[in-house]
């Protein structure tokens, strides 16, 4: 069991290493510019000079999905801080503050919660004006809960634990016991939190942009190069496969880092 | 038992000491030069309830002196305690009554003040060294963390600091130990590493929540001894916890046993010793085993503490004693003096309970 956890752990890392390299290389170097079309080659199967093939406007395949990788990472750092900051702020306070103050704060991130995510995403972007910055903090918006909760019962765990109230007992200031006694506790929960958040803020991301309100064209997004492939189906199926496979691909890497993480920390407690 | 030896030589060829200075129970309000801890009829209530979990406890704690507090399970020990220390767990709260350190009022002074109180003038070490320690950081860190903050050491000097003290509880190789995790130390070595962390900055008082009971006996003997030494030393006032009447016995000067949330016999350890008038307090002293007493079944005083909510009018001791009469069941006994320091809350004791049985 085990070394089950721990392989599902390194595999997941495996891929979000693989990802991520391919991330950060589009930073400096894509074979093609990812929005020179070239009608003549259009829809072109993969080969040797376009890997994953050519879209409906002659644009190289590979290209865009690296650009877009780069898009899709971005948009999970930036919700995944945004959510791990005001998850901290929210449920710190409810958890260390406790009483009232607790049930106020949790009641908002359960209104929160009991919104259907994607749907409070659309109206958040349709309320601005769409586009990537709008898409990424209305998704760093719905992974406020889940942090706010793992931290906040975290607090609960240990607020009144012994070593804490020694800590206290020695004159320790509130900043010192949250950060110092209390954080280092629960950085493992919150390590799994941001791991399934940052899958969840791609999946996201990649909807709002595949119904035009994410990542506006010409940009590149998983997302859009899904909804652009749609009349192409049948006639290049590659064009679909690319884009849908590294959404997948992003997804489990998270989602097995994120599941191995909690077992292995499930088995230790 | 050896202890038991002791207070008798110390009773029969009786000392002047410290003791003799502290052996009267000051009136309310009153303030002696020599008090450094002073408990006036303190209460602390549950939050959601309302109900007492301790109620009318006075005690005094001089300068040097060593205090101890017995009682049994669940009687109200840590929560006195972690009132004293402003520490209360979420769901208790202080009801009436005053505290004091130093002539300051505890009650009175804002949580910023009683915070840089704490590690400065008054610490405490608590039952389990397993789990008082923070498992993430090293000893040194923690260690050094509160002479940082009270003294405004610097890194090194706060080291050599650290160092001194951990060599003071008889640690052998503090170097090492400052870069070791807890888990890496014995449960004897952190409660020296306890007892370091709470003693650095010199604070007057010291309260020792049954800091020996995790322990095994030779362990608790030197852990005793250490806590001996640094009051004869530095001077330090300790209010000690224990079960233990034997470690009380052997420790202090003074002695309060607890009973259900109340103080119910208090003076100076001979005089506890040799004329105990509260049943409970014969009780507690029938149940130390004794080496002539081998082979024969230990003593356990029959029935179990009343729970916060089977707490009657009457003497909380009633459904246990086996003495208890009409007027127990109906009315309260108060903690009466008894000469000396000696005070008793007990009918028996004070001639109430005579008039009634006649
Ligand atoms: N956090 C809490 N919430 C509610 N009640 C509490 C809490 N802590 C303590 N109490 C109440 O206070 C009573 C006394 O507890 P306390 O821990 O002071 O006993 P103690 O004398 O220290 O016992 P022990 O020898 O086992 O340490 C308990 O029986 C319980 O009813
Ligand atoms: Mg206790």
């Amino acid at each position: 069991m085990e070394s089950k956890s721990t392989l599902t752990m390194r595999l997941g890392l495996a891929i979000i290493a693989l990802l991520g390299t391919m991330a950060a290389v589009s930073l400096l170097y894509v074979p093609y510019d990812v929005n020179e079309m070239n009608i003549a080659g259009r829809l072109q199967s993969p080969g040797a000079l376009h890997w994953f093939g050519t879209d409906n406007f002659g644009r190289d395949i590979f290209s865009r999905v690296m650009e877009a990788s780069k898009t899709a990472f971005l948009v999970g750092a930036v919700a995944v801080t945004i959510g791990l900051v005001a998850g901290f702020i929210i449920g710190a306070t409810a958890g260390y503050l406790g009483g009232w103050t607790d049930e106020v704060l949790m009641r908002m991130i359960d209104a929160l919660l009991a919104f259907p995510g994607i749907l409070l995403a659309l109206i958040l972007v349709t309320v601005f004006e769409p586009n990537l910055f709008q898409t990424m903090i209305a998704i760093g918006v719905l992974s406020v809960p889940n942090f706010a909760r793992v931290i906040r019962s975290g607090f609960f765990q240990y607020k009144e634990a012994e070593f804490v109230v020694a800590a206290r007992g020695l004159g320790a200031s509130h900043a010192t016991v949250i950060l110092r006694h209390v954080m280092p506790h629960i950085v493992s929960p919150i390590i799994v939190a941001a791991s399934l958040s940052f899958s969840t803020a791609i999946l996201v991301e990649a909807a709002l942009s595949y119904l035009g309100l994410g990542v506006q064209p010409p940009d590149p997004s998983w997302g859009r190069m899904l909804s652009e492939s749609q009349s192409y189906i049948g006639k290049a199926p590659w064009f679909a496969l690319a884009p849908g496979v590294f959404i997948a691909l992003t997804v489990l890497g998270f989602n097995l880092l994120g599941d191995g993480l909690r077992d292995l920390r499930d088995k230790k407690t | 038992m050896p202890l038991l030896t002791d207070w008798v030589k110390k009773a029969i060829e009786p000392e002047p000491s410290s003791q003799q200075r502290n052996c009267r129970l000051p009136e309310a309000g009153e303030r002696d030069e020599d008090e450094l801890l002073a408990v006036r009829n303190l209460s602390v209530n549950v939050k959601s309830s309302s109900r007492p979990v301790i109620e009318g406890i006075d005690l005094t704690v001089g300068r040097g002196e060593i205090v101890g507090i017995v009682g049994e399970s669940g009687c109200g020990k840590s929560v006195l305690s972690l009132s004293i220390m402003g520490l209360l767990p979420s769901a208790l709260k202080l009801g009436g009554g005053e505290l004091r350190l130093n002539g300051q009022s505890l009650h009175q002074a804002s949580q910023r003040q009683i915070r840089s109180m704490r590690g400065k003038h008054m610490s405490m070490i608590f039952q389990d060294p397993m789990t008082s320690l923070n498992p993430t950081l090293t000893i040194g860190e923690q260690l050094t963390e509160s002479l940082r903050l009270h003294l405004k050491l610097g890194g090194r000097e706060a080291r050599e600091r650290a160092v001194l003290w951990l060599r003071r509880t008889g640690l052998p190789r503090p170097e090492a130990i400052l870069s070791s995790y807890p888990h890496q130390l014995s449960g004897g070595m952190r409660q020296r590493v306890m007892i370091a962390i709470a003693l650095c900055c010199e604070p007057e008082l010291l309260i020792a929540d049954e800091p020996t009971t995790a322990l095994d006996v030779t362990i608790q003997a030197q852990i005793l001894d250490v806590l001996f030494r640094i009051r004869e030393e530095e001077q330090t006032s300790i209010l000690f916890i224990s079960h233990d009447l034997g470690v009380i016995a052997e420790l202090c000067d003074r002695v309060a046993v607890m009973y259900a949330g109340q103080i119910v016999e208090q003076g100076t350890v001979e005089e506890l010793f040799e004329s105990p008038q509260h049943p409970y307090t014969i009780g507690l002293m029938k149940s130390i085993p004794k080496p002539e007493k081998k082979g024969m079944r230990l003593y356990a005083i029959p029935g179990t503490v009343p729970s916060l909510h089977d707490r009657g009018e009457g003497c909380r001791f009633q459904s246990r004693c086996a003495h208890a009469a009409a007027i127990c069941l109906d009315a309260m006994p108060a903690l009466e003096h008894r000469g000396g320091s000696h005070a008793v809350r007990c009918f028996l004791a004070s001639g109430e309970r005579r008039e009634m049985d006649v």
